[in-house]
């Protein structure tokens, strides 16, 4: 993975130093509370409902296990012992004290990570498919041109204080793994007839209270231009998004308003200047990116392994199921990329205790090269795991509670920190997941019913991405009661949709009862292997309704 | 697009004249200039930014220089036109209001101007390492900005990953020569 130079080092000490320097100013009372806003959120820093919190950035999803190591001991010493993974692929503290935050930055530069731009009206996190270079179907290398972006976003002077925050993914795959079509840009890693690489590129997609899916500003972006023609973007929705409202603050609401063809052609007029500029890419500063990606030392892996581990599947019920639900088949003949379940009933969707992190950083350092990765469905991937170790990894996640075989199931859920943490939520969000869970356990039920993606969001910020959950739950605040809204038919992948809502909303103890009357209707509707997102699709939102709003 | 209305009926009668000038990266010994922000008349003060539309109707006064406003929109006449001013002030009606840096960007990088390009307005000291980095050679800070911290924090950082109106060469190609 990325390995700082002496220049990256640098520039995070110094940020930490200004952090600092920031913060004593405003305790001192020289940086008053609206002018520290922007400051600290740039450095991750919100105030919360109980206490800060603190998001740190995990570019691109990519862990070390020494850096994973060093964030078990920061929750340890700074919070209460553990964190919380994001849909944006970082990870959050939710009791860290204010004082301590720029020892705990400096805690971070000393692993080569910190927490800019996680927060504010800025260039976030670039983020990415979690099985980025190891993917059977994979076209391009992401992480490389993420780790471009990073630098290129990284205290961009331009675009400290745009309208709005701004997100970009990154997918190098047949399949979106990335959700490219819900960000504010997507690009697409492509290769055209003649083998040469092309980025398509989107933009004005997102959630939040106005959800969009991305336009396509260009299909067919020489690879050398990605920078100038982020530059391009940025700097129109700079200019001309909008300031006068926050919530139509978002790029999605320029592209809208412009139309894409307008606004492709005002990023084209920019364009035409910076294009080919300094910024422009060429052959030995991508290599020297990609240097840091680089294939691990594999041993060969005999197929006879691979036989005895489809032996042990056909025998192991067990094994079988988490290694049809966990495990991810690998371009690599005799690997595996396994997915770490953190969505167990008695944690929030994405919560890992310090314990687990370290247990994670010893399993990472002795089964998959020392690295682990995170992914926007808030779990964790071993990417590299021999097939015949793969019985051995599965027993010591299980003792970890970490082998839960329901990923990509219902159970599977997206969830937000919600009212329990969040200042901005309408209402909680966990306590719907854990309830969830606890009607849904059963695993044959939950194997039947097949891929579901369930999002919760505690308000329509949407950070448990409830738009593009094939059921989505909205937490909505009537008059001080906390009620949900469910919707339908979303999905973040190639073929991106929102979701419909059922309508009117419901008390939170009949959320669980509502979902149960969906899956009934989708069961009793169902072709032959339809996938829920397929019999929606083909029967409409109407048998739905009519099921969860009959008259008892 | 009258985005400072309000700005302009509160310092109509006396234009807004700042104690510290931070310039070229140093504290300014004076500040000459006032800023007025009244679109009809002119301030009695010189020398003086005023409203574009007052500065190009008053063009043979060489004591007057032109205040753009954030929604600024730089077409290529208009960049030709600033070329003629002996100073451009670029206003930041609030510090997160971020188009100043993209006008600021395009007058050195586009159009190539080459006099005091000067932030006012909202002008706090944490903007202005960025601000120099966009083409900024004068910040006149808010009144309750402390000089000393805003020294400090033009020199906060010694690396930068991209190219910018003060470095023409992107880390990615010093690395590579670095190496080479």
């Amino acid at each position: 993975m990325y390995r700082y130079d002496i220049h990256d080092q640098t520039l995070v000490d110094e940020r930490v130093a200004q952090f600092r320097d920031q913060m004593e100013r405003y305790q001192a009372g020289r940086l008053g509370e609206e002018e520290f806003r922007p400051l600290r959120l740039q450095n991750g820093l919100y105030i919360q409902k109980h206490a800060p919190m603190l998001r740190i950035a995990i570019p691109y999803g990519m862990l070390a296990g020494a850096q994973l190591r060093a964030l078990a001991d920061i929750t340890r010493r700074y919070d209460r012992g553990y964190g919380h993974f994001t849909t944006r692929q970082n990870l959050q503290l939710n009791w860290p004290a204010l004082e301590d935050v720029p020892d705990i930055l400096a805690e971070l530069a000393k692993v080569q990570m910190h927490a800019i731009q996680t927060s504010g009206n800025c260039i976030r996190n670039t983020t990415s498919d979690q099985f980025a270079g190891i993917a059977n179907d994979e076209v391009e290398d992401p992480r490389p041109w993420c780790e471009l972006i990073r630098q290129w976003s990284t205290l961009h002077p331009e675009f400290a204080y745009l309208p709005r925050k701004f997100k970009i993914a990154v997918s190098g795959a047949a399949q979106d793994r990335a959700a490219i079509q819900v960000h504010d840009i997507g690009l697409r890693l492509w290769r055209n007839d003649d083998g040469e690489l092309r980025i398509k590129v989107l933009a004005g997609g997102g959630l939040g209270r106005t959800p969009m899916i991305g336009d396509v500003v260009r299909e067919d972006l020489p690879w050398q231009h990605l920078l100038t023609y982020l530059e391009a973007c940025v700097r129109v929705y700079n200019q001309f998004g909008r300031r006068d409202n926050k919530f139509k603050a978002r790029i999605k609401i320029l592209v809208k308003a412009l139309g894409i063809e307008e606004f492709r052609r005002r990023v084209d007029e920019e364009w035409a200047y910076l294009k080919d500029g300094p910024q422009t890419l060429n052959q030995a500063a991508v290599e020297a990116a990609k240097v840091h990606f680089p294939e691990p030392d594999r041993r060969p892996v005999a197929a006879s392994a691979t036989e005895a581990f489809d032996k042990l599947r056909s025998e192991n019920r067990s094994f079988a199921r988490f290694v049809t639900n966990n495990v991810t088949d690998h371009k690599v003949p005799g690997y595996k990329a396994v997915t770490l379940s953190l969505k167990r009933r008695e944690h929030a969707p994405g919560d890992v205790t310090a314990d687990q992190m370290e247990a994670v950083a010893d399993l990472a350092d002795r089964y998959s090269f020392g690295e682990v990765r995170v992914t926007h469905e808030q779990n964790l991937v071993l990417s590299d795991v021999p097939v015949d170790e793969l019985e051995a990894l599965w027993k010591e996640l299980d003792a970890l509670g970490m082998a839960n075989p329901t990923v990509g199931t219902l159970n599977d859920i997206i969830c937000c920190p919600g009212g329990d943490y969040c200042a901005l939520a309408n209402a909680v969000s966990i306590p719907i997941a854990q309830a969830l869970q606890e009607r849904f356990e059963d695993l044959d039920f939950l194997y039947d019913l097949g891929p579901l993606d369930l999002n919760i969001s505690g308000c329509m910020n949407a950070c448990g991405h409830h738009h593009v959950g094939h059921i989505g739950i909205l937490g909505v605040d009537k008059k001080g009661e906390e009620y949900y809204q469910i919707s339908i038919g979303g999905n973040s992948t190639d073929d991106a949709s929102l979701g419909k809502i059922l309508g009117p909303s419901f008390f939170r103890e009949d959320v669980p009862g509502v979902v149960e009357k969906v899956l009934e209707v989708y069961v009793a509707e169902r072709h032959e292997d339809e996938r829920f997102l397929d019999t929606y699709r083909r029967i409409g939102l109407k048998p739905f309704k009519e099921r969860v709003y009959a008259q008892q | 697009m009258p985005s400072n209305d309000t700005q302009t009926e509160v310092v109509e009668q006396t234009p807004v004249h700042v104690d510290h000038l931070i310039e070229n990266g140093k504290l300014a010994a004076e500040n000459a200039w006032c800023v007025s922000y009244d679109a009809e008349a002119l301030p009695e003060q010189r020398p003086a930014f005023v409203p574009l539309a007052l500065w190009q109707a008053n063009q043979d006064d060489n004591e007057l220089a032109p205040l753009l406003t954030s929604d600024t929109e730089l077409t290529t006449e208009l960049g030709s036109t600033l070329k003629g001013a002996s100073a451009i002030a670029v206003d930041f009606p609030a510090f997160t209001d971020g188009r100043g840096y993209t006008i600021a960007r395009l007058l050195r990088e586009r159009y190539g101007y080459t006099g005091e390009i000067r932030a006012v307005g909202d002008v706090l000291v944490d903007q202005l390492d960025y601000m120099r980095r966009c083409g900024f050679s004068a910040m006149a800070l808010r009144d309750d900005q402390h000089p000393e911290d805003a020294l400090r924090a033009l020199n906060a950082f010694s690396v930068r990953y991209q190219t910018d109106v003060e470095e023409r060469q992107a880390l990615f190609e010093k690395r590579l020569t670095a190496s080479h």
